[in-house]
């Protein structure tokens, strides 16, 4: 359990969030176009990383609205939250 | 050659003080080249070892593992043993392991400490009636032992269980596998690291794996914080450290990592002689040899790699187990802990080969592992040995995420997620 600063609410405990799994996984634009492959790749694949993660949350017991965050998963540490469509901080590419 | 363990040797031993047992496996450097190398000395990948070296004669394998054996999820799971899955590629998984557990202690010659006492699932609504009853046909046409109870057999069958209709989610009925149960989970790591040992398996500890050298479509070694080692087929069963592993080999996989607890309480005289598990309200008990209550809670819902849950799932559980079992309101937990488990969409776990030559990847067990170790190590041992999956694991392949063939069971799996 930890703190989250939602960008619209400020600092709420995590249980009124849930997490939305990896972020910037960008919509297929053409989806008729889309090989199996890909398809696998859009839907399944994850980078599951141990470390810094870009990841989507939603406000789910409070504003309902959906943000980025970026968050080191080996220690549950948050490191940026920034709203949707927003630039990714660059520091932590 | 070991000298075996038996009443025997126990009194010949007792007369040096039990000092002189002989170790049950040894401590080796790694050595420059191995046909295999498994990565991840849990239950699974000892299992692996074992049935290289003792199905598929191969005799030159290493485990390495970056802590100590069985320290990881073979250490922090709840034992439970079952076969009753829905579908029938998981009924053949998953009764195959159960298979080789009845026998596994005298095969071993290792106590495992296997017991039968029987699992129960619960129903506490119209809908989970429906999928266990659903599931409990489909479990005896694939000749697993089920059957499906109602309410007064679940109270004749556990009679502490409150089935009092006015609870939030009243018991309606249950499954019973009596075949199923629970098993000692350090023991089903030592006696195939004993066995892996005995026939020349390298069981390397505190070596944790760095990097993955390719050479063309294939691999040629692994970097290791005991240096390199070259090799020609790597097998891993890294359990939540899957991804990271792959990642180091430029593959993805369909995984998520993230914290699953349990929890047990201080040890009582015996009170609940099977295990009995409810997927609605996720809570599910049984009492260990030792008299204490082994409580498996809920997963995390983001991914995490820090080996601890949140208060309110554990919280949650708790609420549920004090209303099903209203005499464990004053008993005190004495312990709680986190083990990391790599999710599969489908939760259905991933034995098979990557499009990477001699690379295998046995994962994606999520929340349920323990209960196949066996049959997990035989099947992906024939996997690496052949270069082609046992047709038990035909359909735990990689592939099946770009074909759409899942193996969807998560009514089966227990924990929701």
């Amino acid at each position: 359990m930890f703190l989250i600063h939602c960008p619209y609410c400020g600092e709420r405990e995590q249980s009124e969030f849930k997490a939305g799994g990896e972020a910037h996984i960008v919509r297929p634009k053409q989806p008729t176009e889309l090989s199996d492959d890909q398809w696998a790749e859009y839907l399944f694949m994850r980078k599951n990383i141990k470390g810094v993660q870009f990841e989507r949350w939603v406000h789910t017991h409070g504003c309902r609205k959906w943000f980025n965050m970026v968050r080191d998963t080996s220690n549950d540490e948050i490191k940026a939250i920034y709203k949707m469509g927003e630039k990714p901080p660059t520091k932590y590419k | 050659m070991k000298n075996k363990y038996s009443i025997i040797s126990l009194i010949k031993n007792s007369f040096s003080y039990h000092e002189n047992w002989q170790k049950a496996w040894g401590d080796p450097d790694p050595k420059k080249e191995y046909d295999v190398v498994i990565v991840g000395g849990g239950g699974h990948g000892l299992a692996t070892a074992y049935y290289l070296a003792k199905k598929h004669d191969m005799k030159n394998i290493a485990v390495v593992e970056k802590g100590w054996i069985g320290g990881g999820n073979t250490g922090r799971n709840t034992t439970i043993i079952r076969s009753n899955y829905l579908w029938d590629a998981s009924a053949g998984l998953y009764d195959h392991a159960l298979k080789i557990w009845e026998n596994l202690s005298q095969e071993l010659n290792y106590n495992v400490m296997f017991s039968q006492r029987g699992v129960m699932n619960l129903a506490h609504n119209l809908q989970d009636v429906r999928d266990l009853k659903r599931r409990t046909h489909a479990n005896r046409l694939n000749g697993v032992d089920a059957v499906y109870l109602n309410t007064e057999q679940v109270k004749n069958f556990c009679p502490i269980i409150n089935i009092s209709p006015d609870i939030r989610y009243p018991v309606l009925g249950g499954t019973l596998q009596r075949r199923a149960g629970t098993a000692r989970h350090d023991a089903v790591a030592w006696g195939y690291a004993r066995g892996a040992d005995e026939m020349g398996v390298d069981i390397i500890q505190n070596c944790e794996v760095k990097g993955i050298k390719r050479s063309g479509d294939g691999i040629e070694g692994i970097e290791t914080t005991k240096g390199y080692i070259k090799t020609k087929k790597i097998g891993v069963v890294a359990a939540g450290h899957s991804s990271v592993i792959a990642n180091m080999a430029g593959l993805k996989l369909p995984l998520e990592s993230k914290p699953l607890q349990a929890l047990v309480s201080e040890p009582v005289k015996p009170i609940i002689d099977t295990v009995v598990m409810s997927n609605a309200v996720h809570a599910y008990v049984s009492q260990s040899d030792k008299g204490e209550l082994v409580i498996g809670a809920g997963t995390d819902d983001y991914v995490s790699y820090s080996q601890k849950g949140s208060h309110e799932i554990v919280e949650g559980t708790l609420n549920a187990i004090l209303e099903l079992y209203p005499i464990f309101s004053r008993m005190r937990m004495l312990r709680q802990w986190g083990g990391i488990v790599d999710i599969c969409p489908d939760a259905s776990p991933i034995i098979s080969k990557t499009p990477i030559k001699g690379l295998y990847f046995n994962c994606g067990w999520g929340t349920g592992g323990f209960k196949a170790t066996p049959g997990s190590g035989d099947l992906f041992a024939h996997t690496i040995a052949n270069d082609e999956p046992h047709k038990l694991n035909a359909a735990f392949n990689l592939n099946r995420f770009v074909s759409g063939d899942l193996v969807d069971e998560h009514g089966a799996a227990a924990v929701a997620h």
